[in-house]
């Protein structure tokens, strides 16, 4: 199948909507993607013919109800190439999924003086939990420093290994400056120590294909809505010796196997992990949105992104006074700037009358922000529907803030 | 003029703007005109921190009456704080504790103080009244010690 842009952008009904009178440009996407009729109807046809909460009835609904959701629990499987169902856990995001590792991780292998590796890039869901962890366990947090193209420094890397280090934690791509990280050779370095490592993979499984078994991840976790599915869903893949070995984080129903006064036993995986009624529809949504992506073809999708990276790139480098930060060789579609002498928050607000949405501030990663000196960013995020005019249109409206701030 | 009256006066000015351009160019000619804190106020005891933007804000006592200096690192924040200084400085406790701010949602502004643009606009509105709880507070306690004493 081709890739034709605007049957795509015909999939997304949102991108039809007018904002202050203009055709809606979405330039938000690594806050949140919009949702492709599939994922909307998909979760829609759930609430109107077979709802049921999963696997506790004998009766007809929630039969149906449950398969869809384990069905969709296999098409994650697929998707990132696990090699069991059971190592796919749902959680309700990337930052539950991370709080899932760092507290369940931690009671397993973290103890007093312990050392724990993230890096100077991470979005604050990839950093306060492991500080929270340290905390616990008087176990001390080491941090991957980066360069000004704003990639990490692994020979630095290297050396913040010690007798000590118990994890790695690590994002795939950061948020805020887009860089994609080595992660599968940093993988293979912590792996050599004997080390586990962690990825954050919020930003990068809707950018190209994630393969969980070539990377050699330990745990690898992501959000449903920043890949065109719904809020309140996500994944953490974990191997499965792994999460055999850990101990649940949340507890309740759904994920016991026998409970008494005295003592309770757990349930297998992946319900170990699944406390309670999970989101199955929301589930049954990101299973929809995966299937969008297959069969939409990751490899297309990266395709187009990198040309619109390059042209927006390329344009916005000619604009005066502006600043880029993140200049990675290895990046996705993120653009990070700023404009000289204009405050990202006056910038945003006169774009957004252009009916431009554009991401101001620090993007929950004040250390990148630190690194580079500055309060904050705009960052224009483009996913698989953006298009090269609507590069043009920012532009415009930049010219226009740099008019009305001069 | 009292704060009813201000807020009618600043309403009639944005009245002839059509569009939103109008209005921001005129809020970036009203953020030079704000009375400037000075700079020994500009630390961190004076900071409202929001994630956007970041305001400081000063408020003194001169005749029974608060006066208010602030500054902001974004402009149209600025702009906005002007309106409010404008309307809230140099008043009695009571006035600024009692009085309502319907003229930012009049004059359609209101996006700019929803607590989601976290640009520190709306815990300075707070932060003001509460300034103006505080001299009121000290004033009284003043007039009461005067009486004992």
């Amino acid at each position: 199948m081709e890739f034709n842009i605007d049957k795509i952008r015909e999939d997304f009904p949102i991108l039809k909507r007018t904002v202050h009178n203009r055709r809606l440009v979405y330039f938000d996407n690594a806050a949140t993607t919009q949702k492709p009729l599939d994922v909307i109807e998909s979760m829609d046809r759930v609430y109107r013919e077979t709802n049921s909460n999963i696997h506790r009835g004998v009766h007809y609904l929630s039969d149906l109800t449950t398969r869809q959701y384990e069905e969709a629990r296999e098409t994650v499987r697929r998707f990132i190439n696990a090699r069991h169902d059971h190592e796919i856990i749902f959680t309700g995001g990337t930052t539950a999924g991370i709080n899932l590792a760092a507290f369940s991780l931690g009671e397993k292998y973290i103890h007093e003086n312990d050392e724990i590796i993230i890096s100077a890039m991470e979005h604050h869901a990839n950093i306060v939990p492991w500080q929270m962890l340290c905390e616990r366990k008087k176990a001390k947090l080491r941090i991957i420093p980066i360069n000004d193209d704003g990639e990490l420094i692994t020979a630095e890397y290297e050396k913040l290994f010690s007798d000590r280090t118990r994890l790695v934690s690590l994002t795939h791509v950061a948020n805020s400056i887009g860089t994609v990280n080595p992660v599968r050779e940093m993988i293979a370095l912590a792996h050599e120590r004997g080390v586990r490592v962690i990825i954050d993979g919020a930003q990068a499984v809707q950018h190209g294909k994630v393969d969980v078994q070539d990377l050699d991840a330990d745990m690898y976790i992501f959000s449903g809505h920043k890949m065109y599915g719904p809020t309140g869903i996500g994944v953490l893949y974990g191997k499965e010796s792994l999460l055999e070995e850990i101990p649940p984080y949340q507890t309740g129903g759904e994920m016991v196997d026998q409970v008494t006064f005295e003592k309770t036993t757990f349930n297998r995986l992946p319900f170990k992990f699944e406390a309670g009624t999970p989101n199955y529809i929301g589930a049954i949504g990101l299973g929809a949105a995966l299937e969008y992506l297959e069969r939409t073809g990751l490899e297309k999708i990266a395709a187009h992104e990198k040309d619109l990276l390059e042209y927006a790139t390329r344009r916005l480098s000619s604009v005066g006074g502006l600043h880029m930060f993140g200049n990675a060789r290895n990046k996705i579609s993120v653009i990070s700037f700023v404009l000289e002498d204009i405050h990202p928050y006056d910038a945003g607000m006169v774009i957004d009358k252009y009916g431009i949405a554009v991401r101001t501030g620090t993007h929950c990663a004040q250390p990148v922000m630190d690194r580079f000196g500055i309060r904050g960013t705009i960052r224009a995020s483009m996913a698989m529907y953006n298009t090269r005019e609507e590069v043009d249109r920012l532009c415009e409206a930049i010219e226009k803030v740099k008019e009305m701030f001069s | 003029m009292d704060i009813e009256k201000v807020q009618k006066e600043i309403v009639e000015e944005f009245e002839i703007f059509d569009d939103w351009m109008d209005k921001y160019n005129y809020l970036i000619e009203l953020s030079k005109s704000l009375p400037v804190i000075d700079g020994k106020y500009k630390k961190p005891e004076y900071l409202i921190e929001g994630c956007q933007s970041r305001v400081w804000l000063h408020a003194g006592m001169q005749d029974g009456k608060v006066v208010y200096t602030a500054d902001s690192d974004a402009v149209i924040t600025k702009g906005i704080i002007a309106l409010l200084v404008r309307v809230l400085s140099d008043r009695k406790p009571d006035e600024i504790i009692n009085n309502d701010l319907w003229f930012i949602d009049t004059i359609g502004l209101k996006e700019n103080l929803s607590p989601t643009r976290s640009n520190g606009l709306v815990s300075m509105i707070k932060q003001m009244k509460l300034y103006a709880l505080a001299y009121k507070a000290k004033s009284e306690k003043t007039d009461d010690d005067g009486k004992t004493g």
